[in-house]
């Protein structure tokens, strides 16, 4: 299998200009992923995993190191130099990210919000409004809330509605930031399914579990933090 | 890597003086912020160059007095740019300078290959025509004559941006602010212009009517894949509708960056002066 990403000696640290402060988040940051692995990080909290993978993601700017990513569209491409238009284009179309929060859009219906992420994608309307329902039905959203807006939504009915329009892109890389801390065990359950589901169709995931039973399921290598020094600390190969 | 798209348009170094200016601010290290203390000229905007590309929205944002209204005028040719380079996409393939175009020619630009939404309506709204005629007004201007067709196409953009059909015929000064915004879009969009320019449309509006009117900017936007330039000073409304945002202070672009980026990883002092002031 052909490398999907490669991480070499990345560091990020945030300069609080008004505070005086300046504060390393990680460094000496080496991962590689192969196309169709799922690849967990474990650490602390505040131990710097979110930060690697909002650097991927391209949220934060690094200050030293590389992210080479094989893209489809562009070939190699080093991520923390691509252009904020190239950048877009990934998000839209090949780089997915299931937020540690909730950040949901206001005002946009949960129907609407996965419609779009699939027409990002080129679908066509009406493909796009049955893969938009399928999956609202498998996260088991009550059908009542398809045409409610998110922000009153439970925190958990959110948390299941953010990784549906991520999943639902079926991205080549999904990163995901503890999708599953706020979950109910039914929910997870149902994660779990999904995530496993995209396995089989190929799509290489980097992910942060808290619930380390649920990650070492699924993981084909791990990657550790502690005391501030990142290492490879497990593979599991032919998984 | 060599760029994958075409920008729909591309400032360069776009300044904008009022002022003549003098011996002693020709150094710029002389100036209070953007203004000369000697000659009191003021550099409105200084040296700002950005590209905007097909269907993205372009937030603007900075503290009061930075710019951003300037060279939303400058952009629209209702101020005239002290120097600097724009260029269409659609206008002569993107090779001519429009701040050297004739009037005449700025005039066809405005009418055809742009929209403009003014934060004051009375800059943008005769408040006594009525508003499907505000319309037409627009639409007359890019050359159209057919009485019908203009009827049609003005009561189809009222009823876009929910203007009761009924209310077509009533003066924008009998309406709400948020109606008159809305008014104000129907007729930027009359022309489908590749390219709107938003100046603080929702400023001043109660808070659920400025919803509603950014509803109805995010919903156009997706439906017609049109480009959006957009000033505010309200991070709320640049993160709700901007992939990608300008910082501007003293006149000068000091920070751009995907929205996410400015708002979670700021880079300069003011930008995260603004940013975590508000967090
Ligand atoms: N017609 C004018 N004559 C002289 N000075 C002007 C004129 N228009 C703007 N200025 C000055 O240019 C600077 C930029 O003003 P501008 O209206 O562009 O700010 P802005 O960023 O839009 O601020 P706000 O957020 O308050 O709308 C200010 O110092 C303003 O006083
Ligand atoms: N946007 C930011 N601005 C300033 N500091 C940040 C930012 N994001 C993360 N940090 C800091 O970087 C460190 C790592 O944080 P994070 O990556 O969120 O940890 P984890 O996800 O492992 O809990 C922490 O000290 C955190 O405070
Ligand atoms: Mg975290
Ligand atoms: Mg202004
Ligand atoms: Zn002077």
């Amino acid at each position: 299998m052909e490398t999907l990403l490669e991480i070499k000696n990345l560091s990020k640290s945030f300069d609080l200009h008004n505070l005086g402060k300046h504060i390393r988040a990680v460094s000496s940051v080496d991962i590689q992923i192969k196309e169709g692995e799922f690849v967990g990080i474990t650490g602390k909290s505040g131990s710097g995993k979110s930060t690697i993978l909002k650097c991927i993601y391209g949220t934060y700017r690094i200050q030293q190191g590389s992210i080479l990513y094989h893209s489809k569209k562009f070939g190699r491409i080093n991520l923390a130099e691509a252009t904020e238009r190239e950048l877009l284009y990934l998000r839209k179309h090949e780089i997915g990210y299931v937020s540690q929060f909730l950040n949901v859009m206001p005002r946009t219906t949960a129907r609407q919000l996965v419609k779009q992420a699939i027409l990002e994608m080129g679908d066509d309307h009406d493909l796009a409004e049955k893969e938009t329902e399928k999956i609202l039905a498998h996260f088991e959203l009550d059908e009542e809330l398809w045409d409610s807006y998110p922000t009153t939504f439970s925190g958990g009915e959110k948390l299941r509605l953010n990784i549906a329009r991520a999943m639902v892109k079926k991205p080549r890389l999904l990163l995901l930031d503890e999708p599953t801390a706020s979950l109910d065990h039914d929910s997870k359950i149902k994660v779990k399914l999904l995530i496993e589901q995209l396995m089989k169709e190929g799509t290489t995931m980097l992910g942060i579990f808290h619930d380390l039973e649920f990650m070492n399921h699924l993981c084909n290598q791990e990657y550790n933090i502690q005391n501030g020094v990142f290492s490879h600390s497990t593979s599991f190969t032919n998984s | 890597m060599a760029e994958f798209e075409v920008p729909v348009l591309s400032i360069k170094n776009l300044n904008k003086q009022f002022g003549k200016g003098c011996p002693y601010c020709q150094d710029e290290e002389s100036l209070v912020k953007n203004y000369c203390p000697v000659c009191g000229t003021v550099y409105a905007c200084r040296d700002v160059s950005f590209d905007v590309f097909p269907g993205e929205v372009l937030g603007i944002v900075g503290e009061s007095g930075s710019g951003k209204s300037t060279l939303m005028q400058c952009l629209y040719f209702d101020q005239e740019v002290t120097n600097g380079e724009a260029y269409l996409a659609d206008y002569h393939n993107g090779e001519k300078n429009l701040f050297q175009e004739s009037s005449q020619q700025q005039r066809y630009i405005r009418n055809n290959i742009m929209g403009k939404v003014y934060q004051n309506p009375l800059l943008g709204l005769k408040m006594n025509f009525s508003s499907i005629g505000n319309i037409a007004e627009k639409l007359i201007a890019a050359g159209n004559q057919h009485v019908g067709m203009m009827e049609n196409r003005g009561t189809e953009l009222l009823n876009k941006v929910n203007i009761p059909v009924h209310r077509r015929k009533e003066a924008p000064k009998n309406f709400s602010g948020g109606m008159q915004q809305r008014v104000q879009i129907a007729k930027a969009l009359s022309n489908r212009p590749p390219l709107l320019l938003l100046d603080e449309v929702t400023t001043g509006l109660d808070l659920s009517v400025q919803a509603s009117v950014l509803d109805l900017i995010k919903s156009l936007q997706r439906e017609l894949n049109i480009s959006i330039v957009l000033v505010s000073h309200d991070l709320g409304v640049i993160r709700m509708l901007a992939d990608r945002t300008l910082v501007m202070l003293e006149g000068r672009v000091i920070e751009q960056g995907l929205t996410d980026q400015i708002l979670e990883d700021p880079q300069h002092r003011y930008t995260q002066q603004l940013v975590h002031s508000l967090l």
